[in-house]
């Protein structure tokens, strides 16, 4: 019973100690490679190749001086950073990092990851609340309206990929790719997906609650040191969590490339790890090369062309599946 | 005391004690956000008891889509909520009858079961196998074959409500300048750009 609870404890830091890692070099890479897009070095003063400016930013952040409005409601204020951070970790419990590799194999994994990720907005609208401030309020409102109209179009998206597999656990998903990655015959639902996630995690060209010729900063403008930091660990950790979770369901997770069977000896960690990092260098890639959307053009596309689009891609897949009665059967 | 029964008892008091801040706190966001974690607790409710799927649907929906337009619609709205507050008590009968209606109907309930164990039998729909199924799947099987009819009637109930609501809120309102995708994406330089020739010193 007592080693159990501690090989449980080994396994969470396990997991928690790289991602946050992962994190931090993350926002390292964001700047390296917007930075090159533009044709500029990016951090390279700290350690070799900037590798340190991560810990330099953070040490930095830690020792600023935490300052809260004096019309602030104080535990909402600073609970919002806290959730953030705190949601973008959780989620982890549930990817399989290889076959089997996973914390808990629940049988609902992917809708306890839809869940956490559904519940990312709550850090910001009670952030942008909290502060008591227009700009912040702005944001979070604007942030609330956002991330719920995405979510439904990623939902679809869920329910389709659901229907090839039938089963909800994410270890079952990779396993029904071994043939060929939902990639390839679900691709519009992949660009769906992908576009999605990048609003849902409000990045650019959908960064409209931070968007700072308009806001400022959004939500994040009264935060100040540990608390601000801790909300741009739990953005970046989200970002991580939506290219894992794109990897998983479409690209394969864990399942190496079938040229073969050649690269077959390459293990499953490394690949999840690949592609995941790939995903993720198309998010920094997205954010140098796009502007941002309009607000409007923001709502439109999520429900005037994602929503019906996903639907009427739902009703095609499981019509196909019926029809050529390729539906997964199970007990 | 098994860890069960202690989660069990930490689940059922936090929820409990949420539920009386909603109705108790001041501050109506506040109120919101301890919804919120009643919902959440009762979900681990949902867990303990095996039903994993009905405890991530309830956060999905719950807390991941009705609490966030309740929290919406509470920041926006400048209601003064102390002073609806003012004639509170005179609903207590009512409040109070409701209750006791809910809490007889639930012994009623408790008590056919605790003295005929086989009444659980009598119910239209029997539970299926848990060692077999997982529940997301017996869920799905009920849900389509048995009670296919009332589950589509309730999707269109649902429907009808939200084109109500639509109906209702929708007002067209003459002399709004609405920017139409289709009609900038046709413009050719023909119809963009006029072409005029300047005669020196006149200008146009």
């Amino acid at each position: 019973m007592f080693l159990e609870l501690l090989i449980i404890l080994a396994k969470i830091f396990a997991i928690i100690l790289p991602l946050l890692l992962a994190v931090a070099f993350t926002t390292l890479l964001d700047r390296k490679v917007w930075a090159m897009m533009q044709l500029r070095k990016g951090p390279n003063v700290v350690g070799p190749f900037g590798l340190l400016q991560p810990f330099a930013d953070g040490l930095k952040l830690l020792f600023k001086e935490t300052i809260i409005p004096a019309g602030a409601n104080k535990g909402v204020f600073l609970i919002a950073p806290v959730l953030t951070f705190t949601l973008a970790l959780i989620a982890w419990a549930v990817i399989p990092f290889g076959d089997g590799i996973v914390l808990a194999d629940i049988n609902v994994g992917i809708l306890y990851l839809f869940a956490i990720s559904s519940l990312g907005v709550y850090g910001i609208i009670m952030g942008g609340w909290a502060s008591n401030s227009k700009y912040p309020f702005l944001g979070g409102l604007r942030s609330a309206a956002q991330m719920v109209s995405y979510e439904v179009s990623i939902g679809f998206v869920m329910v389709t990929v659901l229907l090839c597999v039938g089963s909800l656990n994410l270890n079952d998903i990779v396993k029904a790719q071994e043939t060929v990655w939902f990639a390839i015959p679900l691709f519009p639902m992949f660009v769906v997906f992908f576009i999605s996630a990048l609003a849902e995690t409000n990045r650019p060209p959908f960064d409209l609650p931070e968007a700072e010729s308009e806001l400022v900063a959004g939500f994040q403008i009264e935060y100040s040191s540990i608390s601000f930091a801790l909300f741009m660990l739990g953005e970046y950790g989200n970002i991580i969590l939506m290219s894992a979770m794109t990897s998983l369901l479409f690209l394969g997770g864990w399942q190496p490339i079938s040229l073969f069977g050649l690269l077959d000896w390459i293990p499953g960690p490394i690949w999840f790890f690949a592609k995941t990092f790939l995903v993720l260098f198309t998010f920094c890639w997205v954010k140098a090369t796009v502007p941002r959307y309009r607000y409007d053009q923001l709502m439109r596309l999520g429900w005037k062309v994602f929503l019906p689009f996903s639907l009427f891609w739902l009703v095609l897949t499981a019509g196909f599946l019926v029809t050529f009665d390729l539906l997964p059967v199970k007990g | 005391m098994t860890v069960t029964a202690l989660v069990f008892y930490l689940f059922a008091a936090i929820t409990v004690a949420s539920g009386f801040m909603v109705i108790s706190a001041r501050n109506p966001v506040h109120s919101v956000l301890f919804l919120i974690l009643a919902f959440f607790n009762a979900a681990g409710l949902f867990l303990l008891l095996g039903a994993e799927f009905l405890a991530m649907i309830l956060v999905i929906v719950y807390v991941g889509a009705v609490a966030v337009l309740f929290l919406f619609v509470v920041m926006m709205l400048d209601v003064n909520f102390v002073e609806l507050r003012q004639g509170f008590l005179q609903y207590l009968p009512v409040g109070a009858l409701i209750g006791l209606i809910l809490l007889v109907e639930l012994l009623l309930v408790f008590g056919s079961w605790s003295v005929l164990p086989e009444a659980g039998n009598l119910a239209a729909a029997r539970a299926p196998d848990a060692a077999t199924l997982s529940n997301t799947d017996a869920l799905g099987r009920i849900l389509y074959t048995q009670y296919l009819l009332p589950f589509q009637a309730a999707g269109a109930i649902l429907l009808v409500a939200m084109i109500g609501a639509i109906v209702l809120t929708l007002r067209s309102r003459p002399g709004v300048k609405r920017q139409k995708i289709s009609d900038q994406v046709t413009r050719t330089m023909e119809t963009a750009v006029e072409v005029k020739k300047v005669q020196p010193g006149q200008g146009i």
